[in-house]
């Protein structure tokens, strides 16, 4: 499998996110996670879409969004040049003479505790989707009765961005 | 008349959006004024004026009511067609033909979803086209209300683009819009959805609008290292072919194509959707490749050393089996769509870009390149080329019980109406025939469902070209299957002095099913009898229905040939009636099939120049 990362800027209207969708269900593409929110222009929403594509369906992958209208910019943020974290809540079971190791664990992996009563005990954590495996396979053990883990948000390092001045290249427009 | 800036602005605003320049230029001029306290419906009515609509096809009803009533006193003409799936088609026949964007527009709910075969035909043949639909009013939406369909969700697959207009104000804009959508980059459909009381609101007008599409910037120019890198590989190249798809024709390239194949003196194939883009006549010319193409033109494709391919998009029935296709070919791949590029077939130079630019630019490109002594010889390749041709001809059997052939009938209608009419056709054998056996010389001269394989779009079609181009002959060549999905809009036509002529290549079957059905499912002809049958399968003599009644009771004239003989005066008959529509019922044999063939999935190596005959290629000549 190889994953890539998308960074989307689109026009915030409705029905955007229906047409992106749609696109990768009718050209047969695999979508790992989606995560859309705003950014610091009203206008645009950023999604962040990882893909599981060999390298050539990733081609196909970008220009098929690019024809999209409301699409402006694509850039593929890899590994090593972008930032990328998702955000897990996790409920564990946690009694008493349990809870002293769900909080170990927790701290570990720089965790917080959200909620908390006799049973359970609900955990934030962040990270790259690597950490947040790990975390759950040790937590898994001590009884995981509920997760909620989002899709992975990402930017690219340094001083350059998607939009405005110093802007980052985008995943070429002609082949 | 003086003409004030604005004027000429919003006059040429309307050129570009349409692509050519109006014809009715006072209307776009007093309709491009601006107004106060107008409804919607007139906005929507006044913005159609102001980008230099001429016709739209449609059926009112409930949510679009509105928009009729201005409609009315308009200059904008309205066909009032039989089903929306005419209307859809006669926009895409009145848009292949004349090279505007075609309009069409139908209520909410079974209007809308009537649309959708239209669109995803316009879609797949990548054909400008506007489609307008009411929609229940915008407090009902999403209650499943009375004829409410969520048309902009079912349509984003198989449109360029679409729109909900949410309030009144912004219809000139998303017209505009549209518009300009569907005509530039690659073309496409675009459908504008309006809720019932945006059209009843009251709202201002102004004229042009704003575009607002920042992620919308077609790449039309060519990059001139890639176009210098091309014309060096087809200088270089041995046994070029020019791949010339549909492309060509809408960007309206083809005398940079004439000059293109004239200064390379390479061979020239033109897709389904390209023939007419390149002269039949033209000695350079080996026909149509695919599925049911030349040996000639399959072949050369197949041993060629650089494919040129001009707006076309190594569609599964050009290529056959993918991996096997042009093993030895280099391509050079230019089309305005970067998507197209390197899709199904490797491109290794990849030009991005308007067809007419990027071919004349070749043209330049490959001049500096013979002028400095890099002039190929293709002497041998034409050899070689000259013997497919001379060995396996385009051709046919006449039936063996005596039955009229359909293919002398389609050769024989080319050959009387000659190379200024236009033809459309449906889907199926008819339509190969079609492709094969009538000689294109001119662009805009065939008309035909190529990418979706829409069965009735013959008639709708023709009827939309005879409307955008009144003095040109248009032939509806049409199968009895086809013939029976859309015909009710020639009462259309003969209502509203359309005068088509059809051509009804009456087998009674669904030939090209029979056809495979003869050669891949051992002749069990399941389901693909239309005729009546008695209780062994022969067929009854009573003729259900009967083309000749059908077109009289359609308001047009109606005749009928059987036999060889009286194949020349019939067409010529329906030639000389010009103030109807016309239908001949040619009933043809059941059994004629088409061929060349490469049954599907397999390998273009493996095309068969009749059936059971494999061309011989001649071992090591090329």
């Amino acid at each position: 499998m190889t994953r890539h990362t998308l960074s989307v800027l689109v026009e915030n209207k409705s029905g955007v996110l229906a047409r992106v969708s749609a696109l990768f269900s009718r050209r047969g593409f695999n979508i790992e996670s989606l995560a859309v929110g705003p950014t610091e222009n009203p206008d645009l929403s950023r999604m962040t879409i990882v893909v599981d594509a060999e390298s050539q369906p990733l081609e196909q992958i970008t220009k098929q969004l690019n024809k999209l209208i409301e699409i402006i910019k694509i850039v593929e943020l890899d590994g090593g040049a972008a930032v990328q974290r998702e955000l897990l809540l996790v409920k564990v079971r946690a009694p008493l003479a349990e809870r002293t190791q769900v909080l170990q664990t927790a701290e570990l992996f720089r965790a917080h505790v959200i909620d908390v009563n006799t049973d359970t005990v609900t955990l934030e954590a962040t990270g790259t989707p690597d950490k947040l495996q790990a975390l759950l396979a040790v937590l898994a053990p001590l009884g995981i009765k509920e997760m909620a883990q989002s899709g992975t948000v990402a930017l690219g390092r340094g001083p350059r961005a998607m939009s405005g001045a110093g802007t980052l290249r985008p995943v070429e427009r002609s082949a | 008349m003086t003409t004030t800036p604005t004027e000429a602005a919003s006059r040429e605003a309307a050129e570009a959006l349409t692509g050519v320049e109006t014809t009715a230029r006072s209307v776009a001029e007093s309709a491009a004024e601006p107004a106060t306290g107008i409804t919607g419906a007139q906005s929507l009515v006044r913005s159609l004026e102001a980008v230099g609509v001429e016709v739209i096809f449609g059926i009112p009803g409930g949510a679009i009511l509105p928009a009729y009533d201005p409609l009315f006193d308009s200059a904008v003409r309205h066909v009032l067609v039989r089903h929306e799936q005419g209307a859809g088609h006669a926009a895409t026949g009145y848009a292949q033909a004349t090279g505007r964007v075609g309009v069409c527009i139908a209520t909410s709910g079974p209007g809308a979803t009537n649309l959708v075969t239209p669109l995803a035909d316009a879609y797949m043949d990548s054909v400008p086209m506007v489609a307008i639909t009411g929609q229940v009013p915008s407090a009902a939406i999403g209650t499943d209300a009375f004829q409410e369909a969520d048309i902009r969700g079912i349509t984003m697959p198989v449109t360029k683009h679409n729109f909900l207009v949410t309030t009144a104000e912004e219809i000139p804009q998303r017209i505009a819009e549209a518009f300009h959508l569907a005509s530039t980059g690659r073309p496409g459909p675009v459908l504008v959805d309006i809720p019932k009381d945006v059209l009843q609101a009251t709202t201002d007008f102004s004229w042009p609008p704003r575009l607002d599409l920042p992620g919308y910037k077609p790449t039309t120019r060519p990059h001139g290292k890639q176009v210098r890198e091309a014309a060096t590989l087809i200088a270089g190249a041995s046994r070029p072919v020019l791949y010339v798809g549909g492309g060509v024709l809408k960007a309206q390239a083809t005398e940079e194509l004439a000059a293109l194949a004239e200064l390379t003196g390479a061979p020239v194939v033109t897709t389904l959707m390209a023939r007419g883009a390149f002269p039949d006549s033209s000695p350079q010319h080996l026909g149509m490749p695919g599925m049911h193409g030349t040996v000639a033109a399959v072949t050369a494709l197949q041993k060629s050393d650089v494919i040129v391919a001009l707006g076309a998009r190594f569609d599964d029935r050009v290529t056959g089996q993918l991996s096997s296709f042009a093993p030895e070919a280099l391509v050079v791949h230019a089309d305005i769509d970067p998507a197209e590029i390197g899709k199904n077939r490797k491109a290794d130079v990849p030009i991005v870009g308007d067809a007419k630019e990027t071919i004349a630019q070749l043209v330049d490109a490959l001049r500096a390149e013979h002028a400095a002594g890099r002039t190929p010889d293709l002497a041998v390749w034409w050899t070689q080329l000259d013997d497919w041709r001379d060995r396996y001809p385009l051709g046919y059997d006449w039936p063996e019980d005596g039955a009229l052939s359909p293919q002398y009938v389609i050769e024989r209608l080319g050959a009387i109406a000659g190379p200024d009419a236009i033809y459309t056709s449906g889907v199926g054998q008819h339509q190969m025939w079609a492709a094969q056996f009538i000689k294109y010389e001119k662009p805009g001269t065939w008309l035909n469902s190529g990418g979706l394989g829409t069965m009735g779009y013959s008639v709708p079609a023709a009827m939309g070209a005879k409307y955008g181009m009144p003095e040109t002959t248009v032939w509806a060549i049409d199968g009895d299957g086809c013939f029976q999905m859309t015909n009710q809009e020639l009462a259309t036509c003969a209502i509203e002095g359309i005068p088509i002529k059809v051509a009804v290549i009456n087998n009674g079957n669904l030939g090209m099913v029979r056809q495979w059905q003869t050669l891949f499912y051992e002749g069990r002809y399941s389901n693909t009898k239309l005729h009546a049958q008695e209780a062994d399968g022969t067929p009854k003599k009573v003729r259900i229905p009967d083309f000749v009644a059908l077109a009289e009771a359609l308001g047009c004239v109606g005749l009928r040939c059987e036999s060889k003989d009286d194949v020349d005066a019939v067409i010529e008959k329906a030639m000389a009636i010009n103030d109807a529509p016309v239908v001949i019922d040619f009933v043809v044999g059941a059994d004629a099939q088409v061929w060349p063939m490469v049954a599907a999935g397999a390998s273009n190596d493996a095309i068969l120049a009749a059936r059971d005959l494999r061309p011989v290629f001649g071992e090591g000549q090329v």
